[in-house]
């Protein structure tokens, strides 16, 4: 699973999704990997003012990366082709291959298994 | 002939056999590869989009949002939803680009509202029509899918969905429940009334206005029509078509090769994989 995606994903339990506490879900046990792919500026540009943040910064945290940027970049910095590489390295390249994602609201582990994330859920929990 | 979808539930039925013979099979391949295209005609993206496979497969779909090339506003970054895990392991092992999920998406669609660009699905959403267990109807499958559907869609987004329904009844069903969810919907069919017959529901989430392409011909499209499309009236329109020579003109020229010859071997509405013998 690529970091970007992780963004974007929340817990797929009934009524979790209306929780605060639900987003963004907690990387566990973490394995990354880095997978090449070739730049595409225009694509990051298109995707990072609806990138939220603040969960990017909480999972860079908990998988280990050194800072990232306080503020989210816009405007100008967005032509900036060493901000934009940057970005294409920790949002396309950086994959988690094994792990769990956890939700902080109701506490259920999605698994990672060699980079696809199971979010099947038992019928009770829909 | 009993449809595959009335047999067994989906991740029984595309067990590892099945998605192994689906994803070698050229004429499927063919199909999927020339279904996928129209669609993302449909979707007419101008710029590289993060855009949801729904009920992705081996990514014969996703990796054509892949390798969609710059001049035509690719390539696009794809997540794939399906719930069967041999599918997912065969494009695994294709090592397609996009990024992968085992889910059902009759439990919804679990991303943050107004994530995609774009939506796309071939083959997939008629098995919604079929409810496993006692404890899940297909109405309440379909709600669940479209409603998650719409709201992780960016305000103007589309979703294309081509489907094989098995008769009127689930086609409605299907289109009422977008409608239901708050989409724009239209239906499209291509060569309609023959046995190559498919249909597109195009889907749109306030403002993704279709008018101005489709030649025009979708203006309006906050009910359901039935659209004849008319692909030599499409291929003059404003539609980013493929160009002669690149690969995607290719790909499109082998297939109209591949659909003459095959014309008469398609003995079935059903006609986008392998069946096997129902017991
Ligand atoms: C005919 S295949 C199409 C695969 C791919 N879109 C293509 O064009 O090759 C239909 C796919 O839908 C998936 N599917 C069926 N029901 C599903 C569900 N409820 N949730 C997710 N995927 C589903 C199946 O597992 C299968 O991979
Ligand atoms: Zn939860």
């Amino acid at each position: 699973m690529k970091l970007i995606t992780a963004n974007f994903l929340t817990c797929a339990v009934k009524g979790c999704k209306a929780s605060p506490a639900s987003f963004p879900l907690h990387f566990r046990d973490a394995e990354l990997e880095l997978q090449e792919l070739d730049f595409q500026p225009d694509f990051i540009r298109n995707i990072v003012p609806r990138i939220d943040w603040h969960a990017l910064q909480i999972m860079a945290n908990e998988l280990g990366f050194p800072k990232i940027l306080d503020k989210k970049p816009e405007g100008d910095e967005l032509k900036d082709e060493q901000i934009l590489k940057e970005l294409h390295r920790l949002l396309l390249e950086t994959h988690i291959n094994e792990g769990k994602l956890t939700c902080g609201n109701c506490g259920h582990e999605y698994l990672i298994k060699e980079g696809i994330a199971n979010f099947l859920l038992p019928s009770h929990l829909v | 002939m009993s449809r595959p979808e009335d047999v067994l539930p989906p991740d029984l039925f595309y067990d590892d056999n099945e998605s192994r013979k689906y994803t070698t099979s050229s004429r499927i391949r063919n199909i999927q590869s020339d279904m996928t295209n129209r669609a993302l005609e449909l979707l007419d993206l101008r710029s590289p989009s993060l855009v949801l496979d729904i009920g992705c497969g081996s990514g014969l779909s996703g990796e054509i949002l892949s390798a969609v090339p710059p001049e035509h506003g690719g390539p696009h970054t794809w997540i794939g939803m399906d719930i069967s895990p041999s599918m997912l392991d065969i494009a695994l092992q294709r090592d397609v680009e996009g990024d992968l999920f085992l889910a059902d998406i009759g439990q919804g669609v679990p991303f943050r509202p107004g994530t995609f660009d774009a939506a796309i699905s071939i083959s997939a959403i008629q098995w919604l029509c079929n409810a496993e267990t006692s404890d899940v109807s297909p109405e309440g499958r379909l709600r669940r899918f479209f409603e998650g559907l719409y709201a992780s869609l960016r305000r103007g987004g589309r979703a294309v969905c081509q489907f094989y329904p098995k008769n009127d009844a689930q086609r409605n069903m299907i289109s009422g429940a977008a409608i239901k969810a708050g989409f724009g919907a239209g239906i499209l069919e291509d060569d309609p009334g023959t046995k190559n017959s498919k249909l597109y529901l195009v889907l749109t989430v306030g403002g993704g206005g279709l008018q101005g392409d489709i030649t025009g011909v979708v203006n309006g499209m906050d009910d359901v029509n039935i659209l004849d499309a008319r692909r030599k009236a499409m291929e003059h329109g404003k539609m980013q078509l493929p160009r002669k020579g690149d690969k995607a003109w290719i790909m499109r020229k082998k297939e109209q090769m591949e659909r003459k010859g095959k014309v008469v071997k398609q003995n079935s509405r059903y006609t986008g994989r392998k069946r096997r013998p129902a017991f």
